[in-house]
């Protein structure tokens, strides 16, 4: 890829409010050149979402649940994974759906407001597709880091004021 | 009995001036909410894997002195690393020495090739340090002042102006601290004709050496002719955030490098082990940070400069280290009165460029080693200072 659409999207992924001016001044080009790189990243479907990084722990009313569950599946004739994934995650509480190597196929997190909610979506959603021949299912119990950032306490600017 | 208060301090200790800079250092720490360009240092922190370690290597009780010149393996990987990157190579047992800081080797390097009365250029803008070391070991400092329409480089026929009879050295330092400065091998290469023809040494701070954005740093020891006369001082502090763990290195000759390990072993011993242990992970396993360091000095580079110029600040896109230069001659004020002013009613600290010498007056340093969010803020605050000055 071009090195400045490339730094686009490198701030982009930092900070993904870093306005249009800003983005040209750091990468030393003009606005409408940057506008022009992040449409062509948009429709590449390159640059696919910009979202926000929230401890929804620290919301009141609004802790919820998340799951890590390892799927053992069957892979099918002509789709292999592809089609028994696609089925899992139109569900809207899957929030990520990997292939894995090793000892299980699938890796599914999985949003909820309870442990009971997700234990039902396990048991009546996941585990009954026919693919699926086995399923392991972890509780989060904290976050400590979660996209490259850190939850608790950051490391802070411990420098003084002025220094030669 | 009384003493002599006047008789306490040596003669040398009394001749150098105070830091230009305590006195905006004491003015910022009683205001709260102070927007920081004025901090020479990176805004990174270590990177894990070399605090990591440092740790290791106490957990496994390395504690102890080390050899006077600094560990073998780093020593070393030292000189594997001025080969790889700058192309100069130097042997790790006779022409390299580990030292508490660059600024500790600045001192050895003066004390070892300065007698009293001669001189010893310092071409100024430059790191602060230069001029009282010089004084201490009784040399005499004879400063350049280099100029904004040369973008703070220096040239031929400066120096040339400058050398006596008496002159030993030149001291310089490219990237430059605080203009940014940078030199091309062309520039450099008619620099060293004229140290070649008057017989001087050369001591080339190159602390900022990894810190350029157009074009790679060149060594002034590669040019022909020049490593059998320089002494080349670097450190970590720059290049892998590692200020406060006071580790540099010096490369050079060897008569002179082991004049430096004589003072070195007696005033130091050697530099602390586990800094030691880190720096060694940090040349080993330290070039994908640093590459990402340098990417985001760049663009912050790139931002503050586009914004002052945005705001009318006039200001030369600096080459290298991580600092900002502009003018502030068209607002009627000297660099100190203005920085004490923004400082005061903005609350923005800059640091006035006459503190770095000749050179570098009606100009203040900005530090962009600072978040983004803070080099917008500090920009919207100084624009609000100087419109009200126009």
């Amino acid at each position: 890829m071009d090195a400045k659409k490339l730094e686009v999207l490198r701030i982009l992924e930092e900070n993904a409010r870093t306005d249009i001016e800003t983005i040209a001044k750091m990468t030393d080009q003009s606005e409408e050149e940057v506008k022009a790189q992040i449409v062509s990243l948009e429709n590449e479907k390159i640059l696919l979402n910009y979202t926000a990084v929230i401890d929804w722990s620290k919301v009141s009313d609004q802790e919820g649940v998340t799951a890590m569950i390892d799927v053992k599946v069957t892979p099918q004739r002509g789709v292999g994974f592809d089609e028994v994934a696609e089925r899992i995650y139109r569900f809207p509480e899957v929030r990520a759906l990997y292939l894995m190597s090793g000892a299980y196929d699938l890796s599914v997190v999985i949003e909820g407001k309870t442990m009971a909610e997700i234990a039902r979506f396990v048991s009546e959603k996941l585990s009954t597709l026919d693919p699926v021949i086995s399923t392991t299912t972890h509780f989060q119990l904290k976050t400590y880091k979660h996209d490259g950032v850190v939850f608790e306490k950051g490391e802070g600017d411990q420098r003084i004021v002025f220094s030669p | 009995m009384t003493v002599k208060q006047t008789s306490r301090l040596s003669q040398a200790v009394q001749r150098i001036k105070p830091s230009g800079i305590r006195r905006f250092f004491d003015l910022a720490s009683t205001m709260e909410d102070v927007i920081s360009l004025g901090v020479g240092e990176p805004d990174f922190v270590t990177p894990w894997n070399v605090r990591e370690a440092s740790i290791a290597s106490m957990e496994r009780g390395y504690t102890a002195y080390t050899a006077n010149a600094g560990l073998p393996e780093l020593r070393e990987e030292i000189a594997r690393y001025m080969e790889g990157r700058f192309h100069v190579s130097y042997d790790p047992m006779e022409e390299i020495l580990v030292t508490v800081g660059a600024s500790e080797a600045l001192d050895l390097a003066i004390r070892s090739i300065v007698d009293p009365g001669e001189e010893v250029i310092v071409v100024e803008p430059t790191f602060v340090s230069y001029a009282p070391i010089v004084s201490l070991a009784g040399g005499v400092c004879k400063t350049i002042g280099t100029k904004k329409e040369n973008a703070f480089k220096l040239t031929p026929e400066e120096l040339e102006n400058a050398i006596t009879s008496r002159t030993k050295a030149v001291m310089l330092c490219f990237p430059n601290n605080p203009t940014g400065a940078v030199m091309t091998k062309e520039e450099l290469r008619q620099i060293a004709d004229v140290i070649e023809r008057h017989d001087l040494l050369v001591i080339s701070d190159e602390i900022y050496a990894e810190l350029t954005y157009e074009e790679e740093h060149y060594a002034f020891s590669r040019l022909e002719g020049m490593k059998e006369r320089t002494i080349v001082i670097s450190g970590f502090s720059k290049a892998f955030a590692m200020t406060g763990w006071r580790l540099g290195y010096v490369c050079g000759p060897e008569d002179i490098v082991s004049a430096m390990l004589k003072i070195h072993q007696y005033a130091m011993m050697c530099a602390p082990s586990q800094a030691q242990h880190g720096a060694l992970e940090a040349l080993k396993n330290g070039r994908e940070d640093l590459e990402r360091m340098v990417a985001s000095y760049r663009q912050r580079r790139n931002y503050i400069v586009k914004s002052f110029t945005d705001i009318g600040l006039s200001c030369h896109m600096p080459g290298g280290a991580f600092y900002a230069f502009p003018s502030v001659e068209e607002f009627n004020s000297d660099a100190h009165e203005f920085a004490e002013q923004l400082l005061l009613e903005e609350k923005v600290a800059v640091v006035p460029g006459d503190v770095f010498g000749a050179g570098g007056e009606g100009h203040i340093r900005c530090s962009y080693a600072t978040s983004l969010e803070s080099l917008k803020l500090a920009i919207e605050r100084i624009e609000q200072f100087t419109s009200s000055r126009k």
